[in-house]
């Protein structure tokens, strides 16, 4: 009866492991002698014949992008029709679609001066929406990216109440035709995911691609914890700016120009 | 020569449509995946399939790790159906065939595509399906005689 049920998850053929051993060390000095870029575990993928995972999140990096709003052209919405078309979004046909990133206009009233900004996800350090959710399934990840785990969301929408930056949305219809790395189910709470899909497969968020293709560029993304990237040059020697700095969230989406 | 390979296929499209009858008892249908080999063995991916899918889903989801050995991603782009091009669009698809046979309902693909990655768009369109001919299917059931197993 209770055959159905495995104590331990499956373990590789022991046969083979000493045999696979010696291949992968023999394989790992002829990489020191002929390539020494190759590194140990490019040669124990290859030597596994298995497929090929990518590395996983770490905690060295925090994902963070730099919106300089100078450069961001009123009325352009590509970055947000690069996000619909990369997540499989409606674009708004409904009042109630979702909506991960927004163009927004803000207005100095004194002197009447318009400014034109994305605004998405700012993949706080301490995020509110994690805080208030019940369930864990509003986490953030190890490099900084702040996701919904739809496995564990149960739609109570604490967390779309709780982000200060409309960030999140609900998912009132059920949902057909999917991307296939982008699931979307009804009865779940959403919002931006940094394009995670593209960042496990080393790119760029699909809004980065879209403002640079259009030629503004206004939408610079790295890693904030490296001293060297082209983000922390930025930010270490321009002024840049967290919207809603009194909440000390420590955004990971950081504002030039205003 | 066509006669018999009509026929021939209308014998394989009827051994598809229902349940194969194996003595007293009625069988899922279980179309023949496009790979050679399953990541482990078939018997173990029957009883246990759950469980390594949702270790996975865990590690992907938190930990970032995509295109690992049992990925949901990976089962699907192929295990779907050859006609259909996906794992749940009908009765007959390789995961709704044996879930229906157990009445376990499967909740992956209300979120999830059941489709492959590579060649969603083509069979988005509902003016491919109607395209293809009956002779045409049955023929294409006929170059795949193993698509059908007990």
């Amino acid at each position: 009866m209770h055959d159905t049920q495995p104590s331990s998850m499956p373990s590789p053929a022991p046969k083979s492991s000493r045999r696979g051993f010696l291949k992968v060390a023999a394989a790992g000095l002829a990489g020191v002698i002929i390539a020494p870029g190759v590194r140990l575990i490019e040669i124990a993928q290859a030597a596994s014949g298995g497929p090929v995972a990518s590395q996983g999140a770490s905690s060295k990096v925090r994902w963070g992008m730099l919106i300089d709003s100078g450069k961001c052209a009123s009325g352009c919405t590509d970055c947000v029709t690069a996000c619909n078309t990369e997540n499989g979004l409606s674009g708004g046909k409904l009042p109630t679609d979702s909506q991960w990133i927004r163009k927004i206009e803000i207005k100095e009233v004194r002197t009447g001066k318009t400014q034109s900004l994305p605004m998405l996800c700012q993949h706080c350090a301490e995020p509110p929406c994690v805080d208030v959710c019940p369930t864990g399934a509003s986490f953030k990840r190890a490099d900084g990216i702040v996701l919904v785990d739809k496995h564990i969301c149960i739609g109570c929408r604490y967390c779309v109440m709780a982000c200060p930056y409309k960030a999140r949305s609900f998912v009132h219809e059920p949902m057909t035709n999917q991307k296939a790395d982008v699931p979307r189910g009804m009865g779940t709470v959403e919002g931006c995911t940094m394009c995670v899909h593209k960042i496990d497969k080393g790119e760029m968020p699909a809004c980065v691609s879209a403002c640079s293709d259009a030629g503004h560029g206004a939408i610079l993304f790295g890693d904030l914890n490296d001293p060297n990237s082209d983000i922390s040059k930025r930010l270490a020697s321009y002024p840049s700016r967290q919207i809603r700095e009194d909440l000390n969230l420590n955004t990971g989406v950081r504002y030039s120009g205003i | 020569m066509m006669g018999l390979l009509l026929a021939s296929g209308v014998t394989a499209v009827a051994s598809g449509a229902a349940p194969k009858a194996a003595g007293r008892v009625p069988q899922p249908v279980i179309e023949s995946a496009r790979g050679d080999k399953c990541v482990e063995d078939p018997a173990f991916m029957r009883r246990n399939h759950m469980i390594v899918l949702k270790h996975q889903r865990d590690d992907t989801m938190h930990g970032g790790i995509r295109g690992a050995k049992h990925s949901l991603k990976g089962c699907i782009s192929c295990h779907a159906s050859q006609t259909t091009n996906s794992v749940a669009a009908t009765s007959t698809n390789f995961c709704q065939s044996c879930h229906s046979y157990a009445a376990v309902k499967i909740d992956c693909f209300e979120c999830h595509s059941s489709r492959p990655a590579a060649t969603t768009a083509q069979h988005l369109s509902p003016q491919a399906k109607p395209a293809q001919t009956a002779a045409a299917q049955q023929l294409q059931e006929v170059a795949m005689p193993q698509q059908v197993k007990p």
